[in-house]
């Protein structure tokens, strides 16, 4: 954990995010009836076991297997100049051509656009879907550019100084929701 | 479980292989992985170096290598400028000081260099505050060549460590072969260098190769075989009498191909001289990975652009 | 005229075997006595050198002085006040100036500059052939009649073999010494630094040993045919001051000098600088095999003197890469202190030995005046400080160039003051 950054509390457990995540699947599915054009594509880091996961129930509630794609978005950032050190780059992996789809980008916190806005700037270089919709674990405010989500698992208010550190098995060995908050210096 | 910090880049130039880590170079070959699938998308542009300035400076004639960074550069959105020397203030006698003190007015971000005599990125370096790429300076250093040719190993053999590489031909004037020496040492593979002993430099073992004077010696159970060109006008007469004595004892063909281990892969910087070094047959043939190099090297350059851009005065 | 005792300073005079606690006294610019103790006659000046050390005036016979013609670089008056300055009362200063020092009139300018500013005596050395374009003999009696003590094309070797042998015989008519910059051209070729290890990893083009040493060899034959008298300028490598040992065992009238550098530093030292052109002159920076050969060579006595080669070049003409930038590095304003901190200090040579490479050594070479404190003498003196510490400032030099690969040492030892002919030189 980054030094000066406290656990406040925890808003989801396990068991609360499968459901989150279970229900945001059906919304999906209830959306776009025809599955045979949807693609799941996680922002990563943590968009994509969510991306997995809602893939996952899909295929567990209507027996069709959805793909999914990785969104690296460094290369997109806007603030690539003021960052210390370039970010590490994972790498991109979209599995088919995107003109058509329906893609739902999945990202696991919403908040001030950028991270979306880089993903839509980049989902555009690789075609022209037929539709862009974006799925967020959590929703937390604080908007910087006109972004909405189009499926929100949950919305949690925050204060600029608290941070939501979202944990998914395959990538932090443990699944929950806190927050956390920035200590300041006695 | 702390993760591991993953390594940061944070050189403002990339000068030379001698001085990096492995580390260091496994940062870059792993961000070139990210970078080869931008080559495979209908649109190859990412914003990422949009508004930023890249000035190639060639004091050496090169189509390959300039052209292989120019569209690094604007694969990246920079905006690249070339200067290079016909015509050019550069040729009219201008002195590298004068050179860089002229670049540094015009603020640019990056600086790509090759020129004829080492050390000369080293001296734009100290003066300018762009980050300064070695493309290339006389026979000392060529390190985007060395991380290209490591990248293309990487994605046949798996791993460098352990593999035997034979690299032939005028060793002597060879930048590429002294960066790939160095970043094959530091990822633990064994070098042989082999060529005619007029053009084998004075103790060359003392950079930790075994030297052999004959094709088959050096290629002897070689996993890797690297190419150097050759360029009888360049050497001088007294270095080797003729093209057909060169490719008598040190032509690459077929024949002699098999002291090699089966699946040898066989690589050269370019460009070939075809019946010299190297026969057309094995050129073009299943061993050779030549082409697939120069794709590399774009995948590679742009790494080495993405990471250099994220160096600031702040932050050196 | 004048009356000076310097006094309370250790006295090291090789030509008498002297070392210990004396005063020196001089009287008309000749040095009158040297005794424990002497009593300060009226009306004499005195100069306090407790703690430091007395020496024959120390003499440089390297020095390219660049007058007339690059003036840009040196001049004669820079050049000897760097000298005063460095703890030198003199400095023998090579042909290679514009024009060239291969006539009685330039010969008569040099020398007559020098007198005029007076911090050292200047003794010019004229050129073999004429224009050192090495085909045809200089006008050499005319040289020397006017004032000059040997002949060198320095800066370039005698390539002609048939030229250097001619050189060998005539020089014999007036007893001067043949001094030869030891190169084969064809062999250095292109080259820049020492051809090695360290120019195989930096893909430098590379200066063979063998171009001096095949040089050196040759020269010897050719002196021991003619009987002349050959003398090594900046000799660098192992194999060559071997030929000399030799040379000399069997009687010939061989000599040699090695310059600080060479002393010091090794041709690793063009990686470790970052290929500062500071590291880069003729003969190069050789191994470190070499290196220790020549220290080697002091202390058995192969070598005959020490000698700077200072060879100033402007800041402009340095800042340049490597391949492009002319040879030579400065050494008036550093060999003193180079040689107290990393010969004398460690142990390698005795403080008279050293005394006797930078004056006695270079007066006997060249056969000139100076480099002893006997009574009659001119009084030629330089005192030093052997321990003192100092941090070498090339901002601070009197040379009118930079070029010097030891700016911001730190060394022990330095010189304090010089005196020609009695009178303290100010710089």
């Amino acid at each position: 954990m980054a030094k000066n950054l406290k656990p406040k509390t925890t808003i989801l457990d396990a068991k609360q995010m499968a459901r989150i995540i279970r229900r945001m699947a059906g919304e999906i599915i209830e959306t776009d009836r025809d599955l045979s054009r949807l693609l799941l594509v996680g922002i990563r880091t943590r968009g994509v076991p969510l991306a997995e996961k809602i893939a996952a129930e899909i295929e567990g509630m209507e027996g069709q297997k959805v793909p999914v794609g990785i969104l690296d978005i460094t290369l997109y950032r806007d603030d690539l100049s003021t960052v210390a050190a370039q970010p590490q780059v994972k790498g991109t992996h979209l599995p088919r051509s995107l003109d058509d789809c329906i893609v739902v980008l999945c990202d696991d916190v919403l908040y001030t656009g950028r991270t979306v806005r880089a993903a839509l700037d980049e989902l555009i270089d690789f075609g022209r879907p037929k539709a862009v919709k974006l799925a967020v674990l959590i929703d937390r405010g604080h908007r910087e550019l006109p972004i909405q989500a189009d499926f929100v698992g949950k919305e949690v208010p925050t204060a600029q100084n608290e941070v939501i550190e979202v944990s998914f098995q395959a990538t932090d060995g443990t699944e929950q929701v806190r927050i956390l908050e920035r200590g300041t210096r006695a | 479980m702390t993760p591991q910090t993953p390594l940061r880049w944070t050189r403002k130039d990339l000068l030379g292989i001698a001085d990096l880590s492995a580390g260091e170079i496994e940062l870059i070959l792993d961000t070139a992985d990210s970078f080869a699938e931008i080559g495979e998308r209908p649109i190859k542009k990412v914003p990422t170096l949009r508004g930023k300035t890249v000035i190639n400076l060639f004091f050496e004639a090169s189509t390959r290598t300039r052209s292989s960074f120019e569209i690094a550069e604007k694969r990246l959105s920079a905006d690249n400028i070339n200067f290079s020397t016909s015509g050019s203030a550069l040729e009219k006698g201008e002195t590298l000081v004068d050179t860089a003190m002229n670049l540094q007015a015009m603020a640019p971000d990056l600086v790509v260099i090759r020129h004829g005599h080492p050390g000369v990125p080293h001296m734009l370096a100290s003066r300018i505050k762009a980050g300064v790429i070695n493309a290339g300076d006389g026979a000392h250093e060529h390190p985007t060549q060395a991380l290209l040719d490591a990248y293309t190993i990487r994605r046949h053999k798996k791993k460098i460590a352990g593999l035997k590489v034979a690299i032939l031909g005028d060793i002597e004037h060879s930048r590429v072969v002294r960066s790939n020496i160095h970043l094959l040492h530091k990822l633990g593979a064994k070098v042989t260098v082999g060529g005619p002993r007029t053009l084998m430099p004075v103790a060359m073992e003392k950079m930790g190769v075994e030297v052999a004077y004959s094709l088959d010696e050096a290629i002897h159970g070689a996993d890797v075989i690297m190419m150097l060109r050759v360029q009888l006008e360049r050497q001088g007469k007294m270095s080797f009498p003729s093209v057909r004595e060169y490719f008598q004892l040190f032509g690459l063909t077929t024949e002699r191909l098999k002291a090699a281990k089966k699946d040898v892969i066989i690589m050269h910087p370019g460009p070939m001289n075809r019946g010299v070094e190297i026969s057309s047959e094995l050129a073009d043939g299943p061993y050779s990975v030549i082409l697939e190099q120069v794709t590399h090297g774009v995948s590679v350059r742009m790494a080495v652009l993405y990471l250099l851009s994220g160096v600031h005065e702040e932050t050196v | 005229m004048a009356k000076l005792l310097i006094h309370g300073g250790r006295v090291i005079d090789p030509s008498q075997d002297l070392d210990g606690v004396f005063d020196v006294l001089i009287e008309d610019g000749e040095v009158a006595k040297i005794d424990g103790a002497i009593k300060k006659p009226k009306g004499a000046e005195a100069f306090d050198a407790s703690g430091r050390v007395v020496s024959p005036g120390l003499i440089d016979i390297h020095v390219h002085l660049r007058e007339p013609g690059q003036e840009y670089k040196e001049t004669v008056r820079t050049g000897t006040m760097a000298a005063a300055a460095g703890g030198f009362t003199a400095v023998a200063c090579m042909a290679n100036t514009e024009p060239v020092n291969d006539n009685r009139s330039v010969t008569e300018l040099i020398l007559s500059e020098g007198e005029k500013w007076g911090f050292a005596r200047v003794h010019p050395i004229g050129a073999i052939s004429k224009g050192l374009k090495g085909e045809e003999l200089a006008e050499i009696g005319e040289m020397l009649r006017a004032g000059a003590v040997a002949v060198s094309d320095d800066g370039k070797p005698v390539m002609n073999a048939e030229l250097m042998r001619r050189a060998l015989l005539y020089a014999q008519h007036f007893g001067v010494a043949v001094i030869q910059h030891a190169e084969d051209l064809t062999l250095t070729g292109a080259g820049v630094m020492h051809e090695g290890e360290w120019s195989t990893k930096l893909g430098l083009p590379g200066i063979p040993g063998a171009a001096e040493d095949v040089m050196v060899a040759r020269d010897i034959i050719l002196a021991e045919d003619t009987a002349g008298r050959y003398h090594v300028a900046h000799l660098s490598t192992a194999r060559s001051l071997d030929m000399c040992r030799r040379a000399k065992a069997q009687g010939l009238r061989v000599t040699c000098e090695v310059a600080p550098h060479h002393l010091i530093l090794t041709d690793e030292e063009v990686a470790k600088s970052g290929f500062s052109t500071n590291t880069k002159m003729k003969p190069p920076l050789r191994s470190a095999r070499d290196r220790e050969a020549l220290v080697n060579g002091l202390a058995d006595g192969t070598v005959d003197c020490i000698a700077s080669d200072h060879a100033p070049h402007h800041a402009d003409e340095k800042d340049v890469q490597f391949n492009l930038a002319p040879f030579g590095i400065l050494g008036l304003e550093t060999t003193l202190s180079l040689c107290l901190d990393r010969l004398v200090r460690p142990g390698i040579l005795s403080l008279p030995r050293l005394v006797e490479l930078l004056s006695t050594g270079p007066a006997r070479v060249l056969n000139l005046p100076g480099g002893t404190l006997k009574t009659g003498s001119p009084a030629d003196v330089t005192v030093f400080d052997p321990s003192e510490k100092v941090t070498i400032r090339a901002a601070s030099f009197r040379s009118r160039s930079r070029n010097t690969p030891f700016d911001g040492w730190k060394l022990h030892g330095r010189p304090v003051a010089t005196f020609l002919g009695g009178r303290r030189v100010e710089t």
